[in-house]
């Protein structure tokens, strides 16, 4: 039969190192999508052959066994089985052995093994089994397994030639030979036993086991020692998103300007040109900013990931997540979502009950994130007063911090309300393999760091750029008369208007009505197009923000502006959160409920504050 | 108050006291060597149960308790079993009684 390259496929244990065993054997060329019809991500690349023939290698996500209980373990067992939809059965099947845990990860590869397929064996990570003091046998267990076995050290790119070459080899006698040898029922305990037996057989020399680990592990799994470095490491990681990332910021968007300015003077004015400079590089722009933002917190977490961190992360947090029915594994992206929650609902995927993972989903846009930062800056600075209720604490920061703090309470509620109801299901437990600590290499950072920017940037040029340009056509059609405002003209002027009648009793005019429709591009257009409806005609943002605070002051109460406040707190103001929410849950569904369970909070919650603060005196 | 007891208890079983007895895993002390003697896997959610298994927690596997709970609290556990380190709740391990073997 004839058809594309053929197909290999790298299966085994999670932490066998896969994922860096991949990257050397396919570099940079790359190709990551989803499965179709579930989440897991299918990662394959080219990998060329001694003779130069091609091979599509596919990295299988982590499985303990084809009894699968994770959607991740299922989608590796069907395709191995060629049961996969969108996905070739793979013609030779790697396994990729841990070469320090051979007992545990033996078992898996057994059960691989009796399917009878060609087969070679990645004998993976010897350097640091060495570094453990073990030394394998690579052909004592080729000879126990019946396979080839290769030694490999991906860091290193030790082995990957003889890899390939067995790979090749395995292709050609499998054509020669098609016979489905005859399956064996083996049960656990059997495989278990084998797996020991395996191992000790192939181990040459075995010396104290993992000191290094151990040690680590004694300070940063400490029950006193080990949360405060985690709470430090993290304060250095928001610094770092907040301080490393304004002069990217600031370039990108003076980049932003300048394109706007350039394409201006080099056309003609028109409804054209309007479309291409404050349309779509304005509304392209204002999201690209927070590239550097996302990469730098990126950065972070893959090294977190790389070095074995995240898991005793995860640990630590477990108790506290515990609380309200969600486990260690939701803490980094939930905690990622403060600086956005696109990057955060994409983290998700390493939470591998789904039921867990929708609940961090949805919970995610609570989480303070960084473009709600201006708006809360612009209001908080003309309403409330720079009192000092403590020495060294201003009231302004208080209420910031009580904003971020009504996010963080939001979610927990909310989390606890969800797995009571609507994401009900057993306990979510938290079972976790602990990996051994390893130095993350600069090639897999890298790797991975393209790989989110990639897929942020791809999003930025389609959904984005498609509701940027909507919200154009809804701001500027149809035309108004000569002398009248476009606003009150424009289709999005009349939305406004009956949005006014909507949120008119939690204290909104028809003003922020209007602001409210281009936020929910990105929320700190609020402060831009606040500034539109009050003819602020100042392009330097810091000064636009004080004359804007100036104007709010005279056209809002203070009722209005703590309504405000709250009603960014809790409103889903950013489609490519929910757009993003449609990819990672596959359907409407989940994207609607979010927009409207934080629809009716933000309601509920601005309205309440707003009769509050009117009641006592403040309207 | 129960903290305290917490506290006392905890002490108790780091002096070793009532060792050589049938426990559950997560009353073990910190740093012995134990065998699991028997899993209820019935008190287990079967997708649990699966992972466990498949992680290597049946009868007969070598265990040690390293780390339990972080400040006050007596959860996650870190089991280490063969060559790794799994974290895991409390509520899975009162599930697998252990024999402790002699240091």
């Amino acid at each position: 039969m004839s058809r594309g390259p053929f197909v290999a496929a790298l299966v085994g244990n999670p932490n066998a190192g896969k994922s860096a065993l991949f990257n050397a054997l396919t570099g940079a060329r790359q190709k990551i999508a989803n499965y179709p019809g579930v989440t897991v991500e299918r990662k394959a690349g080219r990998l060329l052959l001694p003779s130069g023939e091609p091979v599509e290698l596919v990295d299988l996500p982590g499985s303990y066994g084809f009894a699968a209980t994770s959607p991740d373990e299922e989608v590796t067992r069907k395709v191995i089985m060629g049961e996969q939809v969108g996905q070739v059965r793979p013609d030779v099947l790697v396994i990729v052995l841990d070469a320090s845990n051979l007992e545990q990860h033996l078992v898996f590869a057994q059960e691989v093994l009796e399917l009878g397929r060609p087969t070679v064996v990645a004998l993976n990570m010897v350097d640091l089994a060495a570094r453990d003091g073990l030394t394998i046998d690579a052909a004592a267990l080729s000879a126990e397994l019946g396979v080839p076995v290769i030694e490999t050290v991906a860091v290193r790119r030790k082995g990957l030639v003889e890899l390939a070459a067995a790979i090749a080899v395995a292709r050609d006698t499998a054509a020669a030979d098609e016979t489905p040898a005859a399956r064996v029922h083996v049960t656990l305990p059997e495989r278990r036993l084998l797996a020991r037996q395996m191992a000790q057989g192939a181990t040459l020399s075995e010396t104290a086991r993992h000191r290094i680990h151990a040690r680590m592990d004694r300070l940063l799994l400490h029950p006193w020692l080990g949360p405060p470095v985690l709470f430090a490491l993290l304060f250095v990681v928001f610094q770092a998103v907040f301080t490393w990332a304004k002069p990217f910021q600031d370039g990108l968007d003076g980049a932003a300007s300048a394109l706007q300015d350039l394409v201006r003077s080099e056309l003609p004015a028109s409804l054209l040109r309007d479309l291409l400079t404050d349309g779509i590089i304005g509304g392209v722009g204002a999201v690209i900013v927070f590239l550097p933002q996302i990469l730098i917190l990126f950065f972070f977490i893959l090294v977190m990931e790389a070095t074995g961190y995240m898991a005793r992360a995860a640990f630590l947090m477990d108790r506290m997540m515990a609380g309200v029915g969600l486990s260690g594994r939701s803490f980094i992206p939930l905690l990622s979502s403060f600086a956005c929650a696109i990057p955060g609902i994409m983290a998700t995927r390493s939470i591998t009950d789904p039921k867990d993972r929708l609940t961090t989903i949805l919970i995610a846009p609570l989480m303070t994130c960084s473009a709600r930062l201006p708006v809360y800056a612009v209001i908080i600075a003309a309403f409330i007063p720079n009192t000092r209720v403590l020495p060294g604490v201003g009231l302004q920061g208080l209420v910031l911090f009580g904003l971020y703090v009504a996010g963080i309470v939001g979610a927990m509620v909310v989390a606890l309300v969800l797995r009571r109801s609507i994401t009900k299901g057993a306990a979510s437990g938290f079972i976790m393999e602990l990996p051994k600590y390893q130095l993350p290499t600069v090639k897999d950072l890298a790797l991975g760091l393209w790989q989110r920017a990639w897929v942020f940037l791809r999003r930025a040029g389609t959904m984005i750029f498609t509701v940027t340009v909507v919200l154009w056509l809804l701001l500027n059609f149809p035309r108004a008369e000569p002398g009248k405002s476009q606003v009150d003209a424009s289709i999005a002027g009349h939305i406004a208007n009956g949005l006014a009648v909507v949120v008119e009793p939690i204290g909104f005019n028809r003003d922020i009505a209007l602001a409210l429709i281009p936020s929910m591009a990105a929320r700190e257009v609020a402060v831009s197009s606040l500034a539109t409806s009050y003819a602020v005609d100042n392009s330097d943002e810091d000064a636009q923000g004080r004359a804007l605070g100036d104007e709010l002051k005279h056209h809002w109460s203070l009722a209005t502006a703590l309504a405000f406040l709250a009603w960014f707190v809790f409103a889903p103001q950013c489609m490519s959160t929910i757009a993003v929410t449609r990819r990672e849950t596959n359907g409407w569904k989940w994207p609607g409920f979010m927009l409207g369970y934080l629809f009716a909070l933000a309601y509920a919650f601005a309205g309440i504050t707003y009769w509050t603060a009117v009641a006592f005196g403040l309207g | 108050m129960i903290a305290i007891n917490l506290l006392a208890n905890d002490l108790h079983k780091r002096l070793g006291y009532g060792s050589g007895a049938a426990v559950t895993l997560d009353e073990l002390p910190l740093g012995h060597d134990a065998r699991i003697a028997s899993v209820d896997w019935a008190a287990l959610v079967p997708e649990e149960a699966q992972r466990l298994r498949a992680l290597g927690f049946d009868e007969g596997a070598q265990v040690r308790l390293a780390y339990r709970g972080v400040f006050l609290g007596r959860d996650p556990l870190a089991i280490e079993i063969g060559r790794m380190t799994v974290a895991l709740r409390r509520i899975h391990a009162r599930a697998m009684h252990v024999e402790e073997l002699a240091a």
